[in-house]
């Protein structure tokens, strides 16, 4: 188990390292983050009413269309050089890469969206910093499961030519209760949530999450297999 | 090429043929059935005569993909590629009934609820579910290895199917404006026996279909495996 650990975080050490040293990723998903806002906005135009109406949904859009990005990468570094075959040949439980990954891939996403929702908040003049703790829930159990997932289904099409396409068309129906969810959650919350509905749709992505989590970490062996 | 240099017959086995021919007089049959013995809906008329076949085809599109669940958790135990071929066979089929369930959904709703389109729980699950596999079907095309391919699609399949609920939860959950399921029970009983007798004839079809399908996949399987050694023996003789 311990050394279970020292895999998972050498894993996430290298990813994070590697993103960190570069920077050229995560700067350009995070701009193409406030792009998307900024286009929503422009789609919706701009009365404030709207925009403020339709924020839960842009906020969770966004967050997908950026955050698909990073998945494929973080396994494409892996297959330059064969990297991925030493990987494999490491001894110990090949679910501690997708573990590593996983935790790597939060990390990012939660990174971009930090970044995202200050720039929402401006935007589409929501008073998000009052509701800081109830968001960070949703934000937090939303963006695992988008993660969970979409760590697993880019362990596939990564090594794919149509890589670019695949990703998304595999991951984003799979998603869709995920970011019913999240959207609802996040606009009861920032109407102020009378009726309490942000915490039921918190328990669904609860569940969402355990029951994919448990799913990819025991399908995750016959999908990285050579 | 004669069959015998294949290795797998070129048509279909006989049980197969008979089953094609049997579902489709049983559909004939269960179709003017539903026809001639109930009388025109009273709000729907005529429209109502869709459900022979909307739900039929809803109905079979799950066991399908219920088949491609099984099959893919069997690879994964047996790791037989007869399952995998199974698993595709079927997922193909479940993709074919629920684009016409989703059609016909459409035209049945256009008249009677006004719109093309509702966010209706089981209408809205049943698109999910339509995109879900044919992400699938997208995936194996792009595969070359067989092995991987099986392994991938096994587990994407599996994955699928688990969400079937969670959707469904989630999208009645979100809006519910669809009028109370249809099952034999809540029909009249002359309606109850054309769904009945439809719901046997898509089940009959989905099985001919599911293995008209696994048979030309294995005939694709022979035909590559042929088309290697071909060239192999080929590069030998220049040499």
């Amino acid at each position: 188990m311990a050394s279970e650990l020292i895999r998972i975080r050498a894993m996430v050490w290298k990813d994070l390292t590697a993103e960190r040293r570069t920077k050229a990723n995560f700067n350009a998903v995070a701009f193409l983050a406030g792009a998307i806002l900024l286009l929503f906005g422009f789609a919706l135009g701009p009365d404030a009413a709207a925009l403020e109406a339709a924020a839960g949904g842009m906020i969770w859009l966004t967050v997908l269309f950026s955050g698909v990005l990073s998945f494929n990468r973080s396994y494409e570094k892996e297959l330059e050089g064969g990297a991925l075959e030493a990987l494999l040949l490491y001894p110990g439980d090949r679910r501690s890469i997708y573990l590593g990954k996983l935790i790597a891939n939060f990390a990012f996403v939660l990174l971009v969206e930090a970044i995202l929702l200050p720039a929402a908040a401006v935007l589409y003049d929501l008073p998000l910093h009052t509701m800081v703790l109830p968001l960070a829930g949703v934000l937090l159990l939303g963006t695992f499961g988008f993660v969970t997932l979409g760590t697993f289904y880019a362990a596939m099409a990564s090594r794919l030519r149509a890589r670019e396409v695949l990703l998304p068309l595999l991951l984003f129906p799979m998603l869709i209760p995920l970011l019913v969810a999240c959207v609802e959650a996040t606009q009861a919350i920032i109407d102020q949530d009378a009726m309490g509905f942000a915490g039921s749709w918190m328990k669904l992505l609860v569940v969402f999450d355990v029951v994919f989590f448990v799913a990819a970490y025991f399908a995750f062996d016959y999908v990285i297999e050579a | 090429m004669p069959h015998s240099m294949l290795g797998v017959s070129l048509a279909p086995p006989r049980w197969v043929r008979i089953l094609g021919w049997f579902a489709l007089l049983f559909l004939a049959v269960s179709q003017v059935t539903g026809f001639m013995i109930s009388a025109p809906d009273r709000d729907m008329g005529t429209l109502q005569k869709i459900m022979y076949v909307h739900v039929p085809a809803a109905w079979t599109a799950f066991l399908a993909f219920t088949y491609v669940f099984g099959t893919s958790v069997a690879y994964l135990w047996k790791r037989d590629l007869k399952y995998d071929l199974l698993a595709a066979a079927a997922a193909e089929t479940g993709v074919v009934l629920t684009g016409l369930t989703l059609a016909l959904g459409s035209i049945w709703g256009r008249p009677t609820w006004g719109v093309w389109w509702t966010w209706d729980p089981r209408l809205t699950t049943t698109a999910i579910l339509f995109m879900i596999f044919a992400g699938y079907l997208a995936l194996r095309s792009f595969v070359e290895d067989d092995e991987q391919r099986a392994r991938w699609s096994a587990a994407v399949g599996i994955l699928g199917f688990i969400n079937v609920p969670i959707v469904y939860f989630s999208v009645q959950w979100w809006r519910t404006i669809h009028q109370v399921q249809s099952t034999p029970a809540t029909v009249d009983p002359l309606y109850k026996l054309g769904l009945r007798l439809n719901a046997f004839a898509f089940l009959f079809l989905m099985i001919f279909f599911i293995a008209l399908r696994y048979h030309a996949a294995r005939l694709e399987r022979a035909a590559e495996a042929r088309r290697e050694e071909d060239a192999l023996t080929e590069g030998t003789i220049h040499v």
